[in-house]
């Protein structure tokens, strides 16, 4: 060692410009959010929220984001532990679900097994802001001038002139202490003209269309727990798409199975019906409707239809030709069967030869695939 | 100089002094006093100029917020370096500064001087830098996400590597001849002892049943490093640094037990030496005890390290009339014999010669285990106890994998053989990790283990693990 060198040196440096761990802090949650993006079809058909009626924060298992290494299995291995001296064979001295008590301080992690993934919570809002970012109604068209322009406003500037009810009453302060400053004030002496800050607005115009969604459901008998499932779920994520994205989109919610009506919004989303399928029933009643209150000159119209397919077989070719009349009237058509055992539909088979653009189908096996039937809806354009 | 940081100046002083008198050989020390979030940023990262990765700032991001909310606290953090850095808690009081003091300078002696660290890097903070910034140029010129992903992939398996290899040289050649025996078993190497000369029709025939290697390498990342086939310089790069930093790293992996309680053990004998007014002399007391206070779920490295060294100590100032006959032992060489314990051992060996029946019984050491959702004591035996806790620090606590086979079913799939023990690996995290070593080695992977007392082949082909069992 040199002699020269001090035994020890004692420092103290300015660390505010260190941010490392922050900024791979930022870069994890990044990587969360993405692992919640690709885990949406699962979450979509998260049983919680749908119950939840989307009010509640939601935990989320994410396993794509453990650490995986090549590790013992804890839970079959034998640990060394200590007691307060009077421990004996057979003692319980911790259960799954609350852990024993932290080691001493002072230590590191040490080599307790973590929790086995890691937990992100996230609102249902966030959720939606996911999901609803890469859905659109597709075709829309506008209708009548006069309706369509929506304009809102946005404080989102701050100006050196202003009216004085808009005044930002911080951001002047801290303009009239730097002022005072660089001419030698420890104080703030006076605010000065130059001084003042005041919030401005923009005003933020986007175009908007009026539209109509015609939700018809099959309640048949033959709609099953899994079937019924489905559909709620799915029309529960359209209605919130609508409502949060679009501001002027109309709901009609249909219930049918040999006969159809119009329902309110609760008694679509609880009413449990039985008895046969006549689908054609459904389609004409939404017809009626559009005849008596959405004018295809006002309004975009939007036709959904979610059955199990298992259609009286001599309604099949109505369906079709009535299908085929909601689609003149309509900007698309969407049919969803739910059919986890893959067996031969009736109603899908006679949509099979349905050759338009304006006709769009999803057929869902399980609770993941409701993701899959809204991005289809609702894709963007472009992508 | 704020009056605090004078009275700490002299204070470091005055233990410093009493630190070399008792004979303790550091490096300089440079203490640098350093926000929270600062310490956990180095605590996260192992190093102060580590390179960045997501993981990080995970642990980063969980033991901030065990601090905030009070959880938990890191007071200092000492690295392995000449000079050697400390990195103080800003807003520790006088005392708890000095006892820090105190226990990061038998650190630094302990670093300075284990045998096990002998051939660490004593520069690697700056190396830590030079490579976080070639990996920041690689971010560079390759891509963010490309990077990450390498670096995601090579940390799954980052702990297999062979301590012993420091040189970067493989103990085999590439065309070297098998051994003579085929049947490889982990006492392999006592065979060679008496190992003699192949005849020529043996060594024809040894010449057909070649393998690759020729006998099972321990070290992965170096084995992956050298023979994937297709991998890039700035990943074999990558490979070398990762490897090197777990070198580095590996020491204190395996002597945390011996280290922390030597620490221990000397801040307590220096401060004894020291002029304490009362409130300090309380406060000591409360963050001495909170150090070593045992852990009914696990061992306090701390508090048995120091338990032990302080039995070695006894028995070595006061031998029995049996040693010092049977074993010529002479009363009061108890320093000697720490000194010469720390500069020799490590955790292993440390508690396999010094865990003694009276500490097993005096300390209420068990052994416990997971029955139905219940984690029951399941036995006290002193024996069992130190044997349990030895395998559990065998090659540092993680499974001990072998490279079998690198041109398996001669197509260049790789093969890898845990050496199963008594404890079967985390099956779920095992086939989570396969596709890491398949993106590393661009061929099929095999890995041979036991789940349940039998032998099982897991294998990754690209697009799905399967299992099955031999």
């Amino acid at each position: 060692m040199n002699m020269n060198e001090p035994l020890f040196i004692i420092s103290r440096e300015d660390w505010s410009l260190h941010r490392k761990g922050h900024q791979d802090q930022l870069r994890h949650l990044e990587k969360v959010k993405e692992a919640i993006k690709k885990n949406l079809p699962d979450l979509v058909s998260e049983e919680n929220i749908i119950l939840s009626k989307g009010k509640d924060v939601v935990k989320i298992p994410i396993r794509s984001l453990d650490e995986y290494r090549i590790r013992y299995n804890y839970n079959k291995n034998q640990h060394i532990g200590q007691g307060n001296g009077d421990s004996k064979v057979g003692d319980v001295i911790a259960r799954d679900g609350e852990p024993g008590k932290g080691p001493g301080k002072g230590q590191g992690a040490g080599d307790q097994p973590g929790v086995d993934y890691y937990e992100a919570e996230i609102t249902v809002e966030e959720l939606e802001e996911m999901l609803f970012s890469e859905m659109e109604l597709p075709n829309l068209q506008q209708k009548q001038q006069d309706e369509i322009i929506v304009s809102d406003i946005r404080f989102n500037d701050i100006r050196k002139k202003g009216l004085m009810g808009n005044i930002d009453k911080k951001r002047t302060l801290l303009e009239a202490i730097k002022r005072n400053a660089q001419n030698g004030f420890k104080q703030v002496q006076n605010i000065s003209e130059d001084d003042l800050r005041f919030k401005t607005w923009e005003e933020i115009v986007y175009p908007h269309s009026n539209a109509v969604i015609l939700a018809m459901m099959d309640t048949s008998g033959s709609m099953g727990i899994l079937e019924k499932y489905v559909a709620r779920s799915f029309f529960f994520w359209m209605v919130r798409f609508l409502r949060t994205r679009y501001e002027k989109v109309e709901v009609v919610f249909i219930a049918h199975h040999t006969e159809a009506k119009e329902v309110s919004e609760e008694e679509f989303f609880t009413k449990g019906e039985s008895g046969g399928t006549i689908c054609s029933s459904a389609y004409r009643k939404a017809l009626e409707i559009i005849g008596e209150r959405y004018s295809p000159s006002l309004y975009n119209i939007y036709p959904f239809h979610f059955s199990d397919g298992d259609n009286l077989t001599s309604d099949n070719e109505r369906c079709v030709k009535l299908v085929k009349e909601l689609m003149g009237v309509s900007n698309m058509f969407c049919y969803g069967e739910v059919n986890q055992y893959n067996r031969h539909s009736t109603l899908m088979s006679a949509y099979k030869h349905m050759n338009d653009s304006k006709f769009k189908y999803a057929i869902i096996r399980e609770k993941g695939e409701v993701y899959k039937a809204l991005t289809t809806f609702f894709r963007k354009e472009g992508t | 100089m704020s009056e605090m940081m004078k009275k700490l100046e002299r204070a470091v002083d005055e233990i410093t002094e009493i630190a070399k008198g008792f004979g303790l050989d550091f490096y300089p020390m440079r203490y640098e006093i350093c926000p929270a979030d600062i310490i956990y940023t180095f605590g996260a990262y192992g190093m102060p100029t580590r390179f960045s990765h997501w993981s990080f700032g995970k642990t980063f991001h969980r033991m901030k917020l065990q601090y905030d909310l009070g959880l938990s606290k890191i007071y200092e953090l000492v690295i392995n370096s000449n000079p050697c850095y400390a990195f103080l808690l800003e807003g520790n009081s006088l005392i708890q500064n000095k006892m820090i003091v105190a226990h990061v300078l038998a650190h630094c002696d302990f670093f300075k001087n284990n045998m096990h660290f002998s051939k660490t890097n004593r520069n690697m903070v700056e190396s830590m830098a030079a490579t976080a910034e070639r990996l920041r140029s690689y971010e560079m010129k390759y891509g963010k996400e490309k990077v990450e992903n390498f670096l995601d992939a090579v940390l799954a398996i980052q702990e297999h590597i062979d301590p012993g290899l420091t040189s970067r040289q493989f103990e085999w050649k590439e065309n070297e001849p098998m051994p003579k025996d085929k049947r490889v078993s982990e006492y392999h190497d006592l065979w060679k002892l008496e190992e003699v000369k192949e005849t020529k029709e043996e060594n024809d025939e040894l010449q057909n049943n070649r393998r690759f290697p020729p006998r099972p390498e321990k070290d992965l990342l170096l084995f992956i490093e050298e023979f994937s086939p297709n991998l890039e310089e700035w990943q074999r790069d990558i490979l070398t640094i990762m490897r090197e930093e777990m070198l580095y790293f590996w020491p204190q992996i395996e002597t945390k037990i011996m280290n922390e309680g030597w620490a221990s053990y000397w801040h307590q004998r220096i401060i004894r030496e020291m002029d304490l007014t009362e409130e300090e002399t309380v406060e000591f007391a409360k963050l001495n005890s909170g150090v070593i206070q045992p852990s009914p779920t696990s061992i306090n490295p701390y508090y048995l390290g120091l338990k032990i060294l302080e039995d070695i100590e006894k028995r070595w100032d006061h031998p029995t009339e049996e040693e010092m006959r049977k074993f010529n032992r002479k009363p009061g060489k108890g320093r000697e014999k720490i000194f010469e314990v720390r500069e020799i051992e490590n955790d292993l060996s440390f508690i396999r010669n010094y865990l003694t029946k009276e500490l097993v019984d005096e300390m209420d050491m068990y052994v416990f285990a997971k029955q139905g959702n219940d984690w029951t004591i399941t036995e006290k035996t002193w024996e069992y106890v130190r044997d349990q806790l030895v395998n559990n620090k065998v090659n540092g606590g993680f499974p001990y994998l072998l490279v079998k086979d690198g041109d398996y079913l001669r197509n260049g799939e790789l093969y890898i053989y845990h050496q199963y023990e008594t404890i079967e690996l985390d099956i779920k995290y095992l086939e989570k990790t396969m596709p890491y070593i398949y993106f590393l080695w661009g061929k099929s992977i095999h890995m041979e283990t036991m789940i349940e007392q039998r032998k099982v082949l897991f294998t990754y082909d690209g697009k799905k693990c399967h299992r099955r069992f031999l």
